[in-house]
């Protein structure tokens, strides 16, 4: 085996990861996981949050240096130190979130990407090299705006073609969808199908929707729990199995079916306008009506006014016009509203939204009625104790994982925040509920819980405004789908009517 | 009328001199902490730059006998003090304002402390280039009397533009700043890019400094700065984190803050310290108009800690 020879100049090249274990202290992130991804092929990296997707990835492009284990470019063994290495050897990777810096133009992002910048950067030759470079490629992105301008997808485009500039040979992309219509998705995915096809590329994506690996991956390969748990080609599995090989034994919160029919209106809008942090229009007088016993699901690809509209309901903005009743009442998001319409928020982002992650557990479950008997005597006396036999109450109930009560919220996983803000605002009877992806990052378990809870919550009568943007989740909750594009509502119909095509293109803004 | 009094005009072209004269620390500074907060850190310790360049400037050029050395030695200075400032940012949970005030402090405490032997000496200045001799109003020749340094500010500016856009300085420092998970992305060090552009800031906040003791007032004392530090990294959020508004706006600021003096020697008295705070009550008036609690600064570098 010849060591630290660079990969063919030309062409796909495959990759494998052998015996690769990755110790953060006491904790083991990866046990021994084996990832073989053959050249000029597409290949899923499937698992739950935490299962070490991204710690494989990451030893791989050299951010983390794992424990044991060795890594083989093109059949021979590298030392990959750090990411500027990997690049070297062609290997590419698209994060997540966007690495395009906002305030740049795509061309400014493109030619700031490469090793070499000239230390004086003559434009016009290269927005000719650029231009060059684009009609060769798939895909099509304005050089000259500003990233911050552009939609989701074509940023993700632009992250792909940024690697593509880069003469990257070997992508790996990270959950490279989660921000796409599913149009967009296909095209994008489709297009890098392919060059993979051509043999110019290969692609280790890292996903959790079984829809794109069935459609787009050759062969997959599935971690749980930092472990590997299966390995084969696509063609031969089906996805119940691989959602089987993923979350193994753990059994999974049954939702309640859909019962009962809609009643009265409970939560109306009427022509609500806000303005984003830039003073752009960003909720542009959108109306509706929300009435128990329903589900109001939102769809919309992020950014197209979804967080404003929330943040104005959860009283984090001030609405510029427009009015909101619950119930028939005027609504302006105070506390006091709050309370007597039992209404309920579950904000995205919820340790930052909704918890303060410095306090406990225990604190953070109060929060809506620390104020009140049992838990406080005339208004200000706070009975300590009657926070914690509440919080463990709803621990057990709402199944927390924490070491104690008193233990700061923020040292809690995603889905245990999530699960302790759903304990709080789910706890009594709901009449209102706002939920703004409660799912996002979580896994399984979680997930099932959580929308086993908003049904449950809709079954009792609650009006539910769902907002999301995992058009799957919506589909399968809600009883009316409204989407949301640049600010306004632009298509709306009963969940079980509407047309999945119909839908994807009004999110595009088509 | 009696020879060469020109009456009222005394008042604008006052404001003209001294929107050259008085707004020379300005641009430096500004121009200076415009390159530090376009990488994403605000050092608003530059008050304490300006202070130490002023003194150190004056020792050395009193020492030497040559100013443009003392302009060097404010300029390193300054580098030095905005090594130290980067250098402490670069610990892990460190406050960059906080840091910044406790740098003014302790620059201007030291400068103090060391300056206290040069109060008494006169030292060499920084000679000026006469663009009034055509005149013979000498109030017009005074305005027009402008010194190197002011036209290498204005140079700078559209420079630094310039350089923003083009050189690869340049857009690496606003990667820096618009988005460090970017930077690291590509492989840059995110702490060596702000600590050359806080050295950089630092280095024209001390030459700004030079420009109080060589030129104008032109002497060294504890009273030399009035703020004009601190006002400035204001003028750089007010110029929206570009160097051609930061180029106008100390225009502005020097002109504001000529206007006490210049009303004075035309007879109006009244009101005489009212006038002389005009540039702070400007600094208020602009942060009050072009503040809103609703929406962020449009161009403001995105990882600075005042706007995230």
């Amino acid at each position: 085996m010849i060591i630290g020879e660079a990969p063919p100049p030309s062409g796909a090249f495959g990759l494998d990861a052998i015996a690769m274990t990755m110790r953060f202290g006491e904790f083991v992130a990866l046990d021994n996981v084996e990832l073989k991804v053959r050249p000029g092929s597409f290949h899923a990296l499937l698992g739950e949050n935490g299962a070490g997707k991204s710690t494989l990835v990451k030893c791989i492009m050299g951010y983390y240096h794992a424990t044991e284990g060795d890594i083989l470019v093109g059949g021979r063994e590298q030392a990959i130190a750090n990411p500027k290495d990997a690049h070297a050897l062609g290997l590419g990777m698209v994060y997540q979130h966007f690495t395009l810096v906002p305030a740049m133009t795509v061309a400014e992002n493109l030619v700031l990407a490469r090793d070499n910048v000239p230390a004086v950067v003559d434009w016009s030759k290269e927005m000719k090299e650029l231009e060059a470079f684009l009609a060769r490629m798939p895909f099509k992105v304005p050089l000259s705006a500003k990233v911050s301008d552009i939609s989701a997808g074509e940023r993700q485009k632009c992250e792909i073609l940024k690697q593509l500039y880069l003469k990257r040979r070997f992508l790996i992309l990270d959950e490279p969808t989660s921000v796409l219509t599913p149009a967009e998705a296909d095209e994008v995915l489709g297009m890098l199908r392919d060059m993979v096809v051509k043999g110019e590329l290969t692609i280790l994506m890292i996903t959790h929707k079984f829809r794109e690996v069935m459609a787009f991956a050759d062969e997959v390969t599935i971690l749980r729990r930092g472990k590997l748990a299966g390995a084969g080609k696509v063609a031969e599995l089906t996805p119940d199995a691989m959602a089987r090989t993923m979350i193994g034994a753990e059994e999974l919160t049954v939702q309640p079916p859909r019962t009962g029919e809609a009643g009265q209106a409970r939560l109306e809008l009427a022509k609500v306008r806000a303005l984003d942090d830039a003073g752009a229009i960003a909720v542009h007088d959108v109306s509706l009506t929300v009435r128990a016993g329903e589900i109001v699901g939102i769809a919309g690809v992020s950014g197209n006014g979804q967080r404003q509209l929330v943040e104005v309901l959860a009283g984090q903005r001030e609405a510029e016009g427009g009015e909101i009743r619950v119930a028939g009442d005027p609504y302006h998001a105070s506390r006091e509203e709050m309370r007597r319409h039992r209404m309920s928020l579950l904000p995205e982002e919820p340790l930052k939204n909704a918890c303060v992650g410095g306090m406990s557990v225990a604190d953070n479950i109060a929060f809506r009625e620390f104020d009140r008997a049992p838990f406080a005597s005339g208004g200000w006396w706070l009975n300590r104790g009657a926070f914690r036999d509440d919080a463990k109450k709803k621990i057990g109930q709402y199944k927390i994982k924490t070491r104690t009560p008193d233990t700061p919220i923020s040292a809690l996983s995603g889905g245990n925040v999530q699960r302790a803000v759903l304990a709080r605002e789910l706890a009594g009877d709901v009449e209102v509920l706002i939920a703004a992806n409660p799912c996002f990052g979580l896994d399984f378990a979680a997930v099932a819980q959580i929308h086993a809870e908003i049904m449950a919550a809709r079954n009792r009568g609650a009006a539910v405004l769902l907002v999301s943007e995992d058009l799957d989740e919506l589909l399968e909750l809600s009883d009316r789908l409204v989407v949301m594009f640049h600010g306004e509502f632009v298509y709306e119909a009963r969940t079980s009517e509407a047309d999945l095509t119909e839908v994807g293109r009004h999110m595009a803004g088509h | 009328m009696a020879d060469g009094s020109i009456g009222l005009w005394t008042v604008p072209l006052a404001v003209l001199g001294g929107a050259i004269r008085v707004s020379t620390p300005f641009l430096f500074v500004s121009l200076g902490e415009c390159i530090t907060e376009r990488s994403g850190r605000i050092n608003l310790g530059l008050e304490g730059t300006l202070v130490m360049g002023a003194m150190s400037a004056y020792g050395i050029s009193y020492l030497t006998g040559s100013p443009w050395l003392g302009v060097l030695a404010a300029g390193v200075t300054g580098a030095l003090l905005g090594a130290l400032h980067a250098g402490i940012c670069s610990l892990p949970r460190v406050n960059d304002v906080a840091v910044g005030i406790a740098l003014m402090l302790f620059g201007t405490g030291l400068a103090f402390y060391l300056g206290k032997p040069l109060i008494e000496p006169t030292a060499p200045r920084l000679p000026a280039i006469d663009f009034g001799w055509w005149s013979d109003i000498p109030q017009l020749r005074a305005a027009l009397r402008v010194n190197v340094l002011f036209l290498i500010g204005v140079a700078l500016a559209p420079i630094l533009y310039w350089a923003f856009r083009t050189t690869r300085w340049g857009l690496l420092i606003r990667t820096a700043g618009e988005s460090s998970d970017a930077a690291r992305a590509m492989g840059h060090s995110v702490l060596l890019i702000r600590l050359r552009a806080t050295m950089v800031g630092g280095f024209l906040a001390g030459i700004g400094g030079s420009f109080l003791s060589l030129f104008y007032p032109g002497s060294w004392n504890e009273g030399l700065s009035s703020g004009q530090g601190i006002t400035a990294v204001a003028l750089v959020i007010f110029a929206r984190w570009d160097p051609l508004l930061c180029l106008w706006a100390s225009l502005a600021f020097g002109g504001a803050a000529a206007l006490g003096p210049a009303l004075q020697s035309v007879g109006v008295t009244s009101g005489y310290h009212l006038f002389n705070a005009a540039p702070y009550i400007l600094t208020l008036a602009i942060m009050i108009i072009t503040c809103s609690p609703k929406r962020t600064l449009t161009g403001a570098p995105a990882e600075l800690s005042i706007t995230r």
